[in-house]
């Protein structure tokens, strides 16, 4: 057995991913003019940054076999509770944020603890997280509020020119939350903890590894990506809103799967997530270009795309 | 030794809650004939809690064979949507229900396909459709909504018989139907079976996948229904907004109701009551002059206690406090 | 007590909510020494293992590793002391790669960052130190189970590990793989390393071992230097049998020759469970199947019943070729299985006594044909009358129940389906002696009654008493069949350990 053969076929759902992503783009590209640009490649980024930036913390739960639905909440409670902060309370945005962040993490941090220590599923203490992180976002106020800072007028306006390209700050942010998220499920001990728990748990104790750390410690990491994913769609939208992200856990979910990542835990890679983004903005890029289809057809491509790769790592698993 | 009734403690908490709000407002139970019509609170409840009553109902027996079905909202508005298309087009109301509930059906058998033939956990098997089936209703009604101008239709849901509302009748007739279908055959005991120990009911000769299958259909079957009850009460297929969260409030009301989500033992009466509690608690909230919008909490905060008294390890400090009695060997 | 002894453990006793696992039990491993740990079902070897391992504390002993007493609380405390475990079931998380189930937990690099270099080399060292040739990068779930068993070693050792202990490494290895995998532990044992070995197989033990230790019933038997016990006398201590005991043989009546067998399977077999076999089971008789733990009893049951699919082979009922490729035909057709682990496969444990009992019936007969109240009633009462079945009463939740009574629950279960053959898969085990004497006598009436019974058993005693003719398995094929009076323990133990001379 040579190296690389063995590198190729660990890679393999990677590869898929990335020919499914070159395919579909390649086919939007003849079918619609001006498709092919950096223009539209990089707004395949900056146009989902704060999902992807969730996306990222919901790949590293689904590395450890659990879930996390309060994402989407998390995500409107931040952006109204930092909007409220800086409008209403004149407090400076850093400081905002961080207690944004900190409130994120803090019921991370509280879900996690329930899940591992009186083992209750996942999915349903997260979708109690749910509620409690949209009521809570509701209850602060329930309209939009807009942001004047004058800090937000310059990060949204802001644009790293490189070239001919422009990539706005939104892109960079979900650039730079990739690459710590890849460096961490890749190059450190708590990401392949995540990965052994997800891919043995009995095993992974009797390797001696820290589990209740490893689990508690990915819910907190995912509710701090979920209030990072807020902020930044507060910055993205100028205005903090308590229904922001409503079904987006969904759509996160969707994008790890696309990505390669097994959802029974245990396999995947923080690439295929960028993919996974990238796939679902190509979608979303073309359903738009196209003008004639409807924006439904997107969920429907969505399904269809989830169906497929879960029968494909059933296939996959079975033949093992 | 006799078990406890399951349904006890969602019943206690259900008249806990009724007696808080007679408490605050003494009008709270007041049940008033109006043309030949009740009207009142509690109606309200019944009427607005059946659909959640009704998904409940097919989520009760998947949670009981140790699944989940996540897609039941995408299905009400599937379904809904199916309703708006035909009834537009005059077809008959027959028609319309049927296809209604077979889409409901073709729903649950594609889910029971994935889990018990293909092997799917039940979380991911059911986020397929969760995820595209919202899109299907819309695609389906063209991202219109569409008003449904059926007097026979709109009864299904608002209308009055003998002066009791109809939906909840029909869903209470449902769950008697349900009831008995299960208890008077031995479909209850295998889905129990099942659901406590998947090995040993197939060693024992059941046949374990068909029969998760089944619950799977059944819900379909039901979320279809409550799609068109859904429908009816709007006097509209709104495919953005028809049975949002409503996988939620069914799941909340089965374990509230005493089902636990590891599977096995079901309750049909207990999932009844917890439905009825979330509806109640919602309008408590709505009483209160709590905004809509934060409803959502005390339903978390409801689960998460639930759950926990449902934990093994909860179980035994509460067992240290309070020693049970030692069974007879 | 030797000066160069590397572990001892003293008096360890360990005790489990109803059940003692442990008492009393001494164990000494030498630096230097591949020292096997035998013994037969329930006899407390893997409980000694955890022990030793930090996954269950002892209650009670010492523990002492090169002189000093050690107290491992975890895993982690045990693999930092020099004491590694390679279990089973490979415990590696198959989804990663080699060089990472080498170093999991433990993985070069500084602040929790990884250097996959140093994870790469540390993994290739310590596969060199094995002589294996395994690509790091490869996923551990491509490997075969041989190689991976390999990675488990190297993981194992990767830990300047001064004692490894091989839980049945070999269970699922073919010859050539089991022939590499002892040259390894010979090398271990020449750099010093005390090596515990667990398995079932005999001639395993001699061809690698230097010492001994056989448990039962969670006690001491003894410590024994392998060249100095022969191999029956080992089957003895095993079993708790001296051969030199009086011996008795078999009274049970065989059945009238001539009848055309109930179920008659020819070359029932499937790969790495069970070389094919033929067996005919009688109306009216007790055929035991005998062998050691992991001779392929349970595996023969098994196919027999459906619940896996046989590689070839026919099987017929009355005469009849089935197809038999389901516990739900194999019922329809009038077969009965109780298997040997009774709480994962038996009982339905939240469900009342009456459910579990009418469950099979129920099932045979369909969700639409329900047994009405009243014969639900009559049933239960029947059979917990019958077979003495303590319980408060019907709707008893049977994980209330003792493990006695919960089996007579799981027999009743498949009488009320008025089987034709019936087979039990160590049916008196975890149950307490009175029990197991009322069980004897059940079977001993079903055989009257006219069923055909094929009772699997690891007491040797149990099988003279109740069956009218054996086969006996060793290492996964037959190894012979004996009949009626020719049944005797000291003839079983020689077939069971392969030093019958014919």
């Amino acid at each position: 057995m040579t190296k690389t053969a063995s590198g190729v076929s660990r890679q393999l759902p990677l590869i898929v991913t990335a020919a499914i992503f070159a395919l579909l783009f390649a086919t939007a590209a003849h079918f619609y003019e001006g498709f092919f640009s950096a223009r539209v490649f990089i707004s395949l980024l900056s146009e989902n940054a704060f999902l992807g930036i969730a996306a990222v913390g919901m790949t590293l739960v689904i590395f450890s076999g659990g879930i996390d639905l309060s994402v989407g909440a998390v995500i409107g409670f931040t952006s109204i509770f930092t909007a409220t902060l800086i409008e209403k309370h004149q407090l400076a945005p850093g400081l905002a944020w961080a207690l944004g962040l900190a409130a994120g993490s803090a019921l991370g941090a509280g879900m996690g603890s329930l899940i591992h220590f009186f083992r209750l599923p996942p999915f349903l203490i997260t979708l109690a997280g749910m509620f409690l992180a949209r009521g809570a976002g509701f209850w602060i106020s329930t309209d939009s509020v807009g942001i004047n800072h004058a800090l937000y007028g310059r990060i949204s306006a802001y644009e790293w020119v490189f070239g001919a390209v422009a990539i706005p700050a939104s892109a960079l942010f979900l650039v730079a939350v990739i690459l710590a998220g890849w460096v961490v499920a890749h190059h450190t001990r708590f990401g392949r903890t995540l990965l052994a728990v997800g891919g043995n748990e009995q095993s992974a104790l009797l390797m001696g590894l820290p589990i209740g750390p490893a689990k508690i410690g990915v819910y907190t990491v995912n509710g701090f990506c979920a209030a990072l994913a807020g902020i930044v769609a507060t910055l993205y939208t100028g205005s903090g809103n308590p229904s922001m992200g409503l079904g987006l856990e969904l759509d996160a979910i969707a994008i790890v799967v696309i990505g390669g990542t097994l959802l029974t835990g245990g396999r995947g890679h923080m690439l295929g997530t960028l993919l996974g983004v990238l796939i679902f903005g190509t979608i979303q890029a073309a359903i738009l270009f196209d003008g004639r289809l409807s924006s439904w057809w997107m969920r429907i491509v969505v399904g269809a795309l989830l169906l497929v790769f879960i029968l494909l790592q059933r296939l996959f698993l079975r033949r093992k | 030794m006799k078990t406890r009734s399951p349904v006890l403690w969602p019943l206690l908490g259900l008249v806990a809650l009724v007696l808080l709000n007679a408490v605050h407002d003494p009008g709270f139970l007041k049940i008033t004939l109006l043309d030949g019509h009740l009207y009142g609170v509690p109606v309200d409840i019944l009427t607005q809690g059946s659909r959640t009553m009704l998904v409940a109902l097919g989520m009760t027996l998947v949670i009981a064979t140790g699944g989940v079905d996540l897609s039941v909202g995408s299905v009400v508005a599937i379904t809904g949507a199916v309703c708006a298309v035909l009834l537009q087009g005059e077809h008959s109301l027959a028609l319309t229900l049927a296809a209604a509930l077979g889409a409901g059906l073709v729903a649950g058998s594609a889910n029971g396909l994935l889990v018990a033939r293909l092997g799917v956990q039940p979380i991911v098997a059911t986020l397929i459709l969760m995820v595209a089936g919202r899109g299907l209703a819309q695609l389906i009604v063209d991202g219109q909504v569409i008003i449904i101008k059926n007097p026979a239709f709109d009864y299904l849901a608002n209308g009055f018989v003998l002066g009791l509302p109809v939906a909840p009748l029909l869903v209470a007739g449902l769950f008697l139907a349900t009831h008995l279908a299960l208890r008077r055959t031995a479909l209850g005991l295998f889905i129990e079976a099942v659901g406590d120990n998947e090995t040993a009911s197939r060693f024992a000769g059941l046949a374990a996948a068909r029969i998760k299958a089944l619950a799977y259909v059944f819900c379909g079957a039901c979320a279809g229904l409550a799609g068109v009850l859904a429908a009816a009460n709007i006097r509209a297929a709104d495919a953005y907004r028809a049975g949002e969260n409503m996988e939620l409030d069914a799941i909340f009301a089965v374990v509230v109701g005493g089902t636990a989500l590891s599977g096995g033992r079901f309750s049909v009466l207990g999932t009844a009551i917890g439905a009825l509690l979330i509806q109640t608690l919602t309008t408590t909230m709505y009483n209160l002059g709590v905004p809509p919008a934060i409803a959502p909490v005390p339903k978390a905060l409801l689960i998460i206690g639930v759950s926990l008294l449902q934990a093994e390890k909860v179980g035994r400090w509460l067992g240290g406090l309070w020693p049970k009695k030692e069974t007879a060997a | 007590m030797p000066d160069h002894a590397l572990l001892e453990l003293r008096g360890i006793g360990k005790t489990f909510p109803g059940v003692m696992a442990l008492a009393g039990v001494d164990f000494t491993v030498r630096a230097g020494e591949i020292h096997a740990l035998l013994g037969e079902n329930g006899a407390g070897k893997s409980t000694l293992i955890k022990v030793l391992t930090g996954v269950h504390p002892a209650d009670a002993g010492e523990i002492r590793l090169a002189g000093q007493v050690i107290r491992p609380a975890a895993p982690k405390d045990a693999e930092r002391l020099g004491l590694s475990t390679v279990y089973q079931e490979v415990n590696l998380v198959p989804s990663l790669s080699v060089a990472e189930n080498i170093t999991l937990g433990r993985q070069p690099g500084a602040l929790g960052f990884l250097n996959w270099r140093a994870i790469r080399r540390r993994a290739r060292a310590a596969l060199a130190r094995l002589e294996v040739e395994c690509d790091v990068d490869a996923e551990l779930g491509s490997l075969s189970v041989a190689m991976q068993q390999m990675v488990a070693i190297a993981r194992a050792l990767d830990t300047s590990a001064r004692l490894l202990v091989l839980d049945e490494p070999t269970a699922s290895l073919d010859e050539k793989e089991v022939a590499e995998l002892f040259g390894i532990m010979r090398k271990l044992r020449g750099e010093g390393l005390g090596i515990v070995f667990v398995t079932h197989f005999l001639d395993q033990v001699y061809a690698v071992s230097d010492r001994l230790t056989v448990l039962r019933n969670g006690r001491l038997v003894g410590e024994y230097a392998t060249a100095d016990l022969s191999r029956l006398a080992l089957v003895g201590k095993m079993l708790g049998r001296e051969v030199s005991e009086a011996d008795f043989t078999s009274h049970v009546a065989a059945p009238a020759a001539t009848t055309q067998p109930v179920l008659a399977a020819r070359g029932l077999g499937r790969r790495g469970a069970i070389a094919p076999v033929d067996l005919a089971l009688h109306a009216g008789e007790v055929a035991g199947l005998g062998g050691l733990l992991g001779s392929g009893r349970t595996e023969t049951a098994r196919l027999l019943f459906g619940i896996v699919a046989r590689d070839g082979g026919e099987i017929r009922i009355k005469g009849v070729p089935v197809r038999l490729a389901s516990p739900r035909e194999a019922v329809q057709l009038g077969l009965a299985f109780c298997s040997e682990d009774r709480k994962a496969e038996g009982i339905l444990p939240n469900l009342s006594v009456r459910e579990n009992l009418l469950v099979a019936l129920q099932g045979k007969r369909g969700a639409l044909r329900t047994l009405d109240a009243a014969e639900q009633a009559q049933l239960c009462e029947h059979y917990i009358k019958a077979l003495r079945i303590k319980t408060a009463d019907a709707e008893t939740p049977i994980k209330n129940l003792s493990g006695g009574n919960q089996q007579k629950v799981l027999l009743a279960r498949w009488l009320a389906t008025q089987p034709a053959v019936i087979i039990l898969d160590e049916p008196t085990r975890g149950i307490d002696i009175g029990a197991k004497q009322e069980i004897e006598q059940l079977i001993s009436k079903l055989r009257a009654d006219g069923l055909a019974v094929l009772f699997i058993s690891s007491e040797i005693d149990e099988v003279v008493r109740n069956c009218s003719r054996v086969l006996v398995l060793r290492e996964r094929r037959l190894a012979g069949e004996i009949a009626g009076a020719d049944i005797n323990p000291e003839k079983l133990m020689h077939l069971m350990a392969g030093t019958h001379e014919d």
